[in-house]
């Protein structure tokens, strides 16, 4: 199966997604050009993090007219699994593929560092492998990490278990001490109502080894690898509670 | 013509720059302000028949790029003096 990484003008972390996916998960995996009008056959979109066009006026908001998001949302319609890292959950924001926005993280300061998630839900091409209540250890680093939208749209969120992954401690509580950026609800990922779309500021694509501190970003990847192998077949079904 | 455009971030949505200004001051003895709010100020020089042709594309621009109505909202000044 083939990844497909968009490249913006100031994308730093597409090199992590694509080394992620083809060298240690053995994919192919292809770059593509923020200008680009195809997406060479991926069965998989990752649009990665990074700065894009600079995070000029706010960020994201430049990169949802990059001539290739046409595309991603065409793609993302038609049921093909879509992930947002970081500046490319931002994009996804503001390309209103999902609901909300992003503000400064509540200390204003630049947050680098492994904070620990846990998975919510696992009937996403991005969570399927995981593990309900999976606590998982993976950096972040950003300064607009902030989840925030309308006290309505969290309780549309939550009753549609769209709300995937959120910080939390070890023992996998959603504290105030474990929120690095001050988040709602402490969201650190989402998916859109049908759920191919996921986006998270958490990079799971630099924590694929344990030599980078952590491998279990992995888990993502292989979650949409059997995904796009075994199709929404091999989602499982979670109970509503 | 011209045209400013002030977003600013909705009542409702906390404003961490604009709080960390706030201690800024205070450090500074400004203990009678007692809030700061943060926005953005855009000039437009629009070339528009009318102030209404320039307030129809300004509030166009400012809802489609210049802000985000999940958290922000704006106000729109036109200058009234035809541009040299």
């Amino acid at each position: 199966m083939k990844f497909g990484v968009v490249v913006f003008p100031g994308s730093n972390c597409d090199q992590d997604a694509y080394y992620a996916a083809e060298h240690v998960l053995g994919q192919q995996a292809d770059y593509i050009w923020h200008k680009d009008t195809s997406l060479k056959g991926a069965d998989v979109v990752i649009l990665p993090g990074g700065f894009a066009h600079g995070d000029y006026l706010r960020t994201g908001a430049i990169a949802r007219f990059s001539p290739i998001m046409a595309e991603v949302r065409k793609f993302a319609d038609a049921g093909g699994p879509v992930l947002g890292i970081c500046n490319g959950f931002q994009i996804l924001l503001e390309a209103g593929m999902l609901p909300g926005a992003m503000l400064r993280n509540r200390t204003v300061q630049f947050h680098c560092e492994h904070v620990l998630i846990k998975v919510e839900q696992t009937d996403t091409p991005f969570t399927s492998a995981c593990r309900v209540g999976q606590v998982l250890r993976i950096p972040i680093a950003h300064g607009e990490g902030n989840y925030y939208a309308e006290p309505d749209v969290i309780a549309r969120l939550e009753k549609n278990r769209q709300v995937i992954f959120r910080y939390t401690n070890e023992q996998g509580v959603p504290t105030d001490e474990s929120n690095p950026n001050g988040a709602v609800a402490n969201i650190a990922g989402l998916c859109n109502e049908q759920r191919n779309v996921v986006g998270l500021m958490p990079h799971p694509e630099r924590a694929c080894e344990l030599a980078l501190g952590s491998a279990d970003g992995l888990v993502l990847f292989e979650s949409v690898i059997e995904y796009v192998k075994n199709g929404v077949g091999s989602l499982p079904r979670t109970v509503v509670a | 013509m011209r045209a400013r455009v002030f977003v600013t971030l909705k009542p409702s949505v906390f404003d961490p720059q604009g709080k960390t200004v706030t201690d800024a001051l205070h450090t500074l003895g400004y203990n009678s302000v007692k809030d700061v709010r943060q926005g953005k100020y855009f000039e437009l020089e629009v070339d528009a028949r009318s102030e209404d042709d320039a307030r129809r594309i300004v509030s166009e621009a400012a809802d489609k790029l210049l802000s985000n109505p999940v958290i922000e909202s704006y106000r729109i000044e036109i200058a009234n003096e035809v541009s040299a």
